[in-house]
């Protein structure tokens, strides 16, 4: 509780009587309260600088001792090495590029089951509503490393195994879940009136759905599409345990497979992950009005 | 799978403009077909994907299988489920989770809603505030696990070079075993505070002025204020925030994999990487499969417990 010790200290000289001490001792205390903010921002923002300060330094500056913070020597050797290896591309872009096509496959995959689906819970009664929703959520809880196990004998079954289709099938049935969630919240915001007026004029439920609800979604479709974007582009666990080649790879086991060997290059290690992780937040950005709503899976809405 | 149909009736008006239900009914589908026909899809993705490997694993857990060894399995019944209960080393790990989602989550909160009430307090810059704090939020844990790993790093780590220059020693950030735990939810700390602070923010936002004006006209203290409005209005936000964040801290795995693959030692197994040890290392997959399960039990009663509140708050 750093924040009602920060406050009894510095509202107790100046709280008591006069006006104008009371005044001064807020403006004291507004002060602390910025640089205390101030403080843990450049904390919490540092790791990231740091990261993206090393993805463009020299090899020599990577490893020097005591770092360098400022004094180092601009180099975009690295961005290069991300992507062009000798004749050629490199692995890792293969992996980008995998991350891509999988990423955005699984998404159209669970926006097209997800979003019909959220569409009849929000606006039929469902036997077991409350239920089936539940269940869906905790489809979305399972720890990674257990479902691995018996997912990794199901695909070496039936040749899924090391296939960009395995990890579609997985993402989007991660994803489902959650745009289900997602999207119950946007579908509630729509007047079902809307539907019952345009079955009144002669549309049948599903022309009302397809012309007067769906268009009113759209906004809430991308911003739900955006997070399971970004969910399967960070996920690792089922990546790495049902992929090895490095044509189906995509880029989390790939950027993580650069620690493997004696030395480490951490240049090249900085530049994969700026590169991986800029998408990321660019497209947090744009859903930064959804986030709430986002990263509880679509349980917490505000 | 849906579109064809509102292309191809292109006549609604003839099939419902005089009477709209009767002649109607038999021609266009049903409410309850549509509802059935949009939401089983999706349902049967999730039995395939995840109810079907969840009921496997649970026959596997009866089993001796190996998936190397391959060859018939053969039935145990309960032997995993002893064996693992019983086991000291599941024990010890169990600890070690323990220790870390309790340590990581505490740390999350208490540093999340500090954060969130000083940005709450503040009238401009709040949006920018906001959105530079969430950055660690949205990278990937990979990413997140090996950076930290090399600014950890015990020879040219930057931490070490900064507590350097401050005149502290160095410290072998992952390589002993009690600072490796600490590193380990230090990191995790790291990137989740903004998930808290996020959460803990809307609860703040949305406290009503009034109360607080209401308080400081009876000359209430700031304490007074934030124990008996605050905290109360924002605490059953908080609790699901903090309810979520224990479930995803429990069934961790990349963190650990990245930043210390579990070592030194033992010190940072936790009991999903245990789990992957017995499974894929060890090749024992009805035991990991067994475990697997013990550990879905777990999840499942904090899920339980995380939707009885997300159903109170949002009856309110």
């Amino acid at each position: 509780m750093a924040v009602s010790v920060d406050e009894a200290v510095s509202t107790g000289p100046g709280r008591d009587h006069t006006p104008p001490a009371r005044r001064s001792g807020g403006r004291g205390r507004s002060v602390l309260e910025v640089a205390l903010l101030a403080v843990l921002a450049v904390v919490m923002l540092f790791p990231a600088l740091w990261m993206i300060e090393t993805s463009i330094k020299e090899n020599r500056d990577v490893y020097a001792i005591p770092a360098k913070f400022f004094d180092f020597t601009v180099t975009l050797e690295h961005f290069k090495d991300v992507f062009v290896a000798s004749g050629g591309r490199s692995a890792l872009s293969v992996s980008f590029l995998n991350s891509v096509v999988v990423a955005g496959v699984s998404t159209a995959l669970a926006t097209v089951l997800g979003v019909p689906a959220a569409w009849a819970y929000s606006r039929f009664s469902v036997k077991a509503k409350k239920d089936q929703l539940f269940f869906i959520l905790s489809t979305r809880f399972m720890p990674p490393v257990v479902v691995v196990i018996p997912i990794f004998l199901m695909y070496r079954q039936v040749g899924l195994i090391d296939s960009k289709l395995g990890l579609i099938l997985i993402y989007a049935a991660f994803n489902v879940p959650f745009t289900i969630w997602m999207m119950k919240g946007f579908v509630d915001e729509v007047p079902a009136e809307y539907e019952d007026a345009a079955m009144l004029d002669g549309y049948t439920r599903l022309q009302a759905f397809w012309r007067y609800t769906l268009p009113l979604l759209l906004p809430g479709i991308a911003a739900t599409a955006v997070f399971a974007l970004i969910f399967s582009w960070n996920e690792f666990v089922f990546a790495i345990f049902l992929t090895s080649s490095d044509t189906v790879r995509t880029a989390p086991p790939a950027i993580a497979g650069l620690i493997g060997g004696t030395t480490v290059d951490w240049g090249l290690v900085a530049a994969a992950s700026v590169v991986f992780a800029l998408p990321v937040l660019v497209f947090a950005y744009l859903v930064r009005k959804h986030l709430v709503a986002g990263v509880t899976l679509g349980a917490v809405r505000r | 799978m849906s579109d064809p149909v509102p292309l191809t009736t292109d006549h609604p008006g003839q099939v419902a403009s005089a009477t709209p239900p009767a002649p109607g009914r038999s021609r266009r589908l049903s409410d309850r077909t549509l509802a059935v026909a949009f939401i089983s899809p999706a349902l049967l993705l999730l039995l395939a994907m995840s109810v079907f490997p969840l009921l496997w694993a649970l026959y596997l857990s009866f089993t001796d299988y190996s998936a190397t060894r391959g060859g018939p399995a053969h039935f145990v019944w309960f032997e995993n489920y002893t064996a693992i209960l019983a086991s000291a080393q599941v024990h010890l790990r169990a600890l070690t989770t323990l220790i870390y989602v309790v340590g990581a989550v505490v740390l999350q909160t208490v540093l999340g809603f500090a954060i969130a009430y000083l940005i709450s307090r503040r009238t401009r810059g709040r949006g920018v505030l906001t959105t530079l704090f969430l950055v660690p939020m949205m990278l990937s844990p990979v990413v997140v696990g090996l950076f930290w790993r090399f600014m950890l790093d015990a020879q040219f780590g930057v931490i070490n070079s900064m507590l350097g220059s401050l005149g502290l020693g160095q410290v072998e950030w992952l390589t002993r075993q009690r600072t490796a735990l600490i590193s380990l939810i230090v990191v995790d700390t790291w990137q989740w505070t903004p998930f808290i602070m996020l959460i803990a923010l809307a609860g703040l936002t949305a406290v009503p002025k009034y109360l607080y004006e209401a308080a400081s006209i009876d000359r209430a203290s700031e304490w007074f204020k934030f124990r008996t409005i605050t905290l109360p209005l924002v605490w059953p936000l908080l609790l699901i925030a903090v309810l979520f964040r224990a479930i995803e801290a429990f069934r961790l795995f990349d963190l650990v994999y990245i930043l210390t693959n579990g070592g030194p030692g033992v010190s940072t197994e936790t009991l999903s990487f245990h789990v992957y040890k017995v499974g894929f290392l060890g090749f024992n997959t009805g035991t990991a499969s067994a475990y697997g399960i013990l550990m879905v039990l777990v999840v499942i009663v904090l899920t339980q417990l995380y939707l009885r509140y997300l159903n109170k708050l949002k009856e309110d």
